[in-house]
């Protein structure tokens, strides 16, 4: 993806369905944020070398001094991605209920992404409110998308709500810390009809590769690419990461064992 | 006439449509989501509300977010 030569993947040995939410398809697994880059230009490369179609942004109030260069769809095109309104930073049912009726009504669809946030400092989800707006906007028509724990029982009710997708955390927001518990999130996608896509936590392309191995359907990032020291390039590996967890979950990976099996024949040896 | 956009005071035109509150603020209505006294006034209807003294109007867009 550097100067001087590139790469590319043999994308086309892999046999996959395309991901379906709420009755769109897209071909990328990997969702990324808009927040925390540098500048919009870094922003867009590094969209544009994720690979991914599911963008999302946050509502704010627009700032009257100079509002003509803050919005963020000034540097994206939304007839080429999928823009997923957020309901960050909201603290209540009632607020994130606010905030996704203001998204929809920027007119570009009935998508959201449901954040309730309960605690300031793990920016863990509080669970009552999410379940309380998810059933509210589930019934005004939207498609909610719901950021939660990786708690098993709370996925299986939010999905029961009605919501399209469940997204469990990897790891707390912006917390770069990887998958901290791959046994949670591959018990909720087992569970699940709806798919399952990991939402936080996830710090390098590593992370985001083990994600993918636990056969969720896909993951989104924002911190992991805005705060990397290139975003562009690690834009770029997370894309291939998504990739390659993607097909080794559907290669189907060898058992573990304990002892070592030799991998070439033990007969045939000198006397 | 004064009312808070945003959660500033501002002095506005009175009897001004929230239509031309936008105009008068330079923004572009397709930008913007406009709630008046907490109820999301659709972009058709922008041009059909007046605004009256000490109305709260939170003007809202997209911004960058994860």
């Amino acid at each position: 993806m550097r100067e001087g030569g590139r790469v590319t993947t043999a994308v086309e040995s892999i046999q996959d369905n395309l991901l379906e939410i709420g009755g769109r398809t897209f071909q990328s697994r990997l969702m990324v944020g808009t927040g925390k880059y540098p500048d919009m230009d870094t922003m867009v490369r590094a969209i544009e070398a994720s690979g991914a179609e599911v963008v999302t942004v946050a509502v704010r109030r627009v700032n009257l001094d100079r509002s003509k260069e803050s919005s963020v769809l000034h540097f994206l095109d939304p007839s080429k991605i999928f823009l997923l309104s957020n309901t960050a930073g909201c603290y209540t049912a009632a607020d994130a209920i606010r905030y996704a009726r203001l998204a929809r009504e920027a007119g570009f669809n009935d998508f959201v992404k449901l954040e309730v946030i309960g605690d300031e400092e793990t920016l863990l989800p509080d669970v009552a409110g999410l379940l309380e707006a998810a059933k509210v906007l589930v019934q005004e028509g939207f498609k909610v998308l719901a950021y939660t724990n990786e708690d098993l029982v709370t996925a299986l009710r939010l999905e029961d709500l009605g919501c399209a997708a469940v997204m469990p955390l990897a790891s707390p927001i912006g917390s770069g810390l990887g998958l901290l518990n791959p046994f949670s999130v591959r018990t909720i996608k087992r569970r699940l009809h709806v798919p399952v896509i990991v939402d936080a936590g996830v710090g390098t392309a590593s992370d985001a590769c083990v994600t993918m191995e636990q056969g969720v359907d896909g993951i989104l990032m924002n911190t992991a690419i805005a705060a990397a020291q290139d975003p562009v390039a690690m834009a770029a590996a997370m894309r291939l990461a998504t990739i390659a967890g993607r097909a080794a979950f559907l290669a189907g990976r060898m058992p573990r064992r304990e002892v070592a099996m030799p991998s070439s024949p033990t007969k045939g040896m000198l006397d | 006439m004064d009312v808070v956009i945003n959660g500033e005071q501002r002095h506005v035109t009175p009897g001004a449509t929230l239509l031309e509150l936008l105009k008068e603020l330079d923004l572009d209505p397709r930008a913007v989501v406009v709630e008046h006294n907490r109820k999301i006034v659709r972009r058709p209807a922008l041009g059909d509300v007046t605004v009256t003294e000490g109305d709260a109007i939170e003007l809202v867009h997209f911004v960058g977010g994860g």
